[in-house]
């Protein structure tokens, strides 16, 4: 339902970083009730141009123009004037104020004897009542969940009298059901008349919310189209220019008797500073051709777990065992034991991005005698292990340089080809992989590196490893798990088959409710009728990730 | 204005970077030569005739940079692993007075042991002293986060009321006529001279050869992998097995070592006995070396030349354009802000908007 006023006009706008293009030539509108998705991948403009918009920087050429008046470039407080507000993907709160004081900041000046909180309280209760948000003003940030959170976010912006609004990967952070209620206040702020930028990568949910959608791609407008009709695969095609396989399963799922767990971990704990534990009696067995996936939302324990896993953090109390015996809490002792560890963080953790490309092609296994030879380096050895690592895993981005070319130079999706290559290619002499523990290994990636991580994933799985995926996508959990636990404020649910979770009871799970409340129709798909979240889901037994 | 991170850095402004932090020190300095009343071109050709222009000024200048090289070693190697060691003052003042512990004339004659075991244990303790010197600041960062660069340099404070003490108390020289000065070291210990006529002596061969060997070690060994990961990312090499406190303390080592021989071999090769202005500012001046060497060992060999050159031309040019010695500790200083400022414009571009 497109209103014919355009509230928000880009006219060409250009932007450039060194030889970079990453903008060229935008232009777009923007209706009042009208929900705009902007979808792209990493890298193909999105946050430049929302950054251009909420005057974060300045466009090279080309024209802003809110409510027909031009829009002064480079200033922020000139875009919050003019009626844009903007919701940050990593939340922009002072977690030790209330949500009240969090509203006003920013908005009272400085030589005002006193502020005026009765006003500013009733213009955020007032925003609350007129957009379903319901919130406590004098609640802590610290003590909400993150839903609330944005939440406050959404609030803050609406309460500074915002009619556009720019919503940054909304979703990334919340349980499904939470996503749930956001779309509903998208609803409100639509029937009122707000214009909605919604940035995002996942193709359902941009189906589901959206009226029209502009695809960009490599900083140009590929594809602008209406969200009634539009297929996923084209979306998909215009994002990554190219048709983009998904990842395909090996033959069904083996059915023989279960065999003994490759890796167990029993009453696993482990006490954080904090008042209650990061691991709490956590128990997890994993089988040779198998991919258990651990969902959950961000900072439920999942950190800890993928350390005690990798050998970077010892257990407090419980069990860590590989093949019967127990695992040291040493990465190289665990490296050696054959587990190939693929770490949440690649560009701090996962490799050393000062360091060339066939150093960290190595650094794992620096020491062993295939690359060292009375303390020296054998760079023939290594150097050839990083070649042949490069073409296995087709890492680009080596044109220029080779194989000493800076790795923080490379892009995310290289990055991350090179640090799963390395985990999955034994030295020489060495056995592959036994056990693979995947901490969000496709986080902020573009979907062709995304769909390539899933096939490593799956191709290694095939090959006899037993895969753990630590993950916050149900839509990649669905797409690779055989068995799916969630972990909740440091407890682990058990590991039940992918088939008995529904959206509905994982997101259950994910919010600590009701631990036994799935398994209730084994053998159903993970949709069902009465579950308005169907994106994420599929036929039964099929793959339901698209992209 | 802003600034953006280079994808990659190109090989000429890394060369490129210390000579225009040095053109930019040169000018900035001259505005002060001009200051004290000299004429700027005069007092630059002065200097740089005073530092190298003549035998006497090369060979000068090649005696001072011997422990400026070794110190300047001990600041890169450490540097490059994240340990900011500002000790190295403390550290050679530690290897110096060792030495003379162990190989000093005292009660008239010391240790009557052959030369050939006498020399290699006095070398050992040297390099032990400045090695423990920087153990402790090291184990303090590793264990409990004790931020080195504050340990370090109030080490220095503390090492050296402590050489005054001993060098009042238990160490003096009662020959000395009072002056505060150890007891010298035993004619056989002596470094020979190099060249002759001169005061160059067999110390910058070891501080050559050690620049060489750490070269190879940074950039060949397994140790040197292990620095060169923990220093530019801990978590990192910690993640993929690296033994990141091992590291550290390994560095710490080495650092100090380096530091404490810097003192061995000025007392060994030069002034033959410990006063309490043998060193004017090696420890810090080194800090400034490896830095316009960006941590290259092969680098400092330059940087401590350059450094020193100034020095001695700087005693030179004052006498004869009366612009105060001072000048030469300026131009170091501008020298070290000015190589920090290119080092950071080498990594990241300077755009408008």
């Amino acid at each position: 339902m497109p209103a014919p006023e355009p509230i928000l006009r880009l006219r060409g706008i250009t932007k450039r970083f060194g030889a970079l293009v990453a903008n060229d030539g935008i232009s777009l509108d923007l209706a009042a009730g009208e929900v705009l998705a902007l979808l792209g991948e990493n890298g193909a403009g999105k946050s430049t141009l929302v950054s251009i918009l909420f005057g974060h920087y300045v466009a090279d050429a080309g024209s802003i123009e809110v409510f027909d008046r031009p829009l002064p470039p480079g200033q922020p407080r000139a875009a919050l004037a003019a009626g844009i507000g903007m919701v940050h993907q990593h939340f922009t709160l002072a977690d030790n104020l209330s949500v009240l004081d969090n509203v006003m900041l920013g908005t009272e000046p400085l030589w005002q004897p006193f502020s005026r909180r009765a006003a500013a309280r009733e213009r955020l209760l007032a925003a609350a009542r007129d957009f379903g948000l319901a919130v406590d003003p004098q609640a802590r940030i610290g003590e909400l969940s993150v839903g609330e959170r944005q939440r406050v976010e959404i609030l803050k912006a609406l309460a500074r009298g915002a009619r556009i609004l720019i919503l940054d990967e909304p979703t990334a952070v919340l349980t499904p059901q939470e996503s749930e209620s956001l779309f509903a206040t998208l609803a409100q702020m639509v029937a009122r008349g707000l214009g909605v930028i919604f940035i995002s990568h996942k193709l359902d949910e941009v189906l589901r919310v959206s009226d029209r959608i502009a695809v960009l791609r490599g900083g140009r407008l590929v594809a602008e189209l209406p969200a009634r009709g539009a297929r996923k695969e084209d979306l998909a095609e215009a994002m990554v220019g190219r048709a983009v396989a998904p990842a395909v399963r090996r033959g069904a799922a083996d059915t023989g008797p279960a065999p003994p767990p490759l890796c167990e971990l029993r009453g696993a704990t482990l006490r954080g500073g904090g008042a209650r534990p990061l691991l709490d009696g956590v128990s997890l067995a994993l089988r040779a051709g198998e991919v258990v996936a651990v969902a959950g939302v961000a900072g439920n324990g999942q950190a800890a777990l993928a350390e005690v896993l990798c050998g970077e953090r010892a257990l407090d109390a419980g069990q860590l065992q590989l093949d019967g015996r127990p695992l040291p809490a040493q990465p190289g002792a665990v490296v050696r034991a054959g587990v190939a560890r693929i770490p949440e963080d690649r560009h701090a953790v996962g490799v050393v991005g000062d360091l060339p490309l066939w150093e960290n092609a190595v650094l794992e296994r620096y020491a062993t005698p295939a690359f060292a030879r009375l303390g020296f380096v054998r760079r023939g050895a290594a150097r050839a292990h990083a070649q042949a690592l490069v073409q296995r895993f087709d890492v680009r981005g080596t044109e220029s340089g080779g194989l000493d070319t800076l790795t923080r130079g490379l892009s995310g999706g290289n990055m991350q080809k090179l640090i799963l290559g390395r985990a999955l290619t034994p030295g020489p002499g060495e056995a592959p992989p036994r056990l693979i523990v995947a901490n969000q290994p496709t986080w902020g990636l573009d979907v062709g590196a995304v769909a390539y991580v899933h096939q490593q994933l799956l191709d290694a799985c095939a090959a006899g490893a037993a895969v753990l995926l630590i993950s916050e996508d149900l839509d990649e959990i669905f797409a690779l798990a055989d068995r799916v636990a969630v972990m909740h404020q440091g407890h682990l649910t058990e590991a039940r088959p992918r088939a008995q979770w529904t959206l509905a009871s994982i997101g259950l799970a994910m919010a600590g409710g009701a631990d036994d409340g799935a398994g209730e129709r084994p053998g159903a798909g993970p949709s069902s009728p009465s579950d308005p979240a169907d994106h994420a889901a599929g036929p039964a037994g099929g793959s339901p990730h698209a992209a | 204005m802003r600034l953006e991170r280079r994808a990659s850095v190109p090989r000429a402004l890394l060369l490129a970077a210390p000579l225009a932090a040095v053109v930019f020190t040169l000018l900035v300095s001259s505005a002060l030569v001009a200051w004290a009343g000299a004429p700027v071109g005069r007092a630059y050709a002065l200097l740089l005739e005073g530092g190298f222009g003549s035998r006497f000024a090369l060979t000068e200048t090649l005696t001072r940079a011997t422990p400026l090289i070794l110190t300047g070693l001990a600041a890169a190697v450490a540097f490059r692993a994240r340990l900011f060691n500002i000790g190295a003052e403390g550290q050679l003042y530690a290897g110096a007075l060792a030495a003379v512990a162990v190989g000093g004339l005292h009660g008239g004659t010391g240790l009557e042991w052959p030369p050939a075991l006498l020399f290699p244990l006095m070398i050992a303790a040297a390099m032990a002293a400045g090695a423990l010197l920087l153990l402790g600041p090291a184990l303090l960062k590793a264990r409990l986060g004790v931020d080195e660069v504050v340990t370090t340099l109030l080490l220095n404070f503390i090492v050296l009321l402590g050489v005054s003490a001993l060098l009042d108390g238990p160490m003096k020289d009662p020959t000395a006529m009072g002056w505060p000065q150890s007891v010298a070291l035993q004619d056989a210990l002596q470094l020979d001279k190099l060249i002759e006529r001169s005061r160059v002596h067999t110390g910058l061969l070891v501080a050559l050869a050690l620049a060489v060997a750490l070269r190879v070690l940074m950039q060949r060994s397994t140790t040197g992998f292990e620095i060169r990961a923990v220093g530019s990312g801990a978590r990192a090499a910690a993640f993929a097995g690296m033994p990141v406190r091992w590291v550290a303390v390994k560095v710490a080592l080495l650092s100090g070592a380096l530091a404490g021989l810097a003192g061995a071999v000025e007392v060994a090769g030069r002034a033959s006995y410990v006063t309490l202005d043998m060193s004017p500012g090696y420890g810090y001046s080194g800090i400034v070396i490896a830095m316009l060497a960006m941590l290259n060992p092969l680098g400092v060999v330059a940087g401590a030349v350059f450094v020193a050159g100034i020095l001695v031309g700087a005693d030179s040019m004052s006498r004869a354009v009366n612009v105060p010695t001072y000048i030469a500790d300026v131009i170091v200083a501008v020298a070290l802000v000015s190589m920090l400022v290119a080092t950071m414009l080498t990594q990241y571009r300077v755009r408008r908007g």
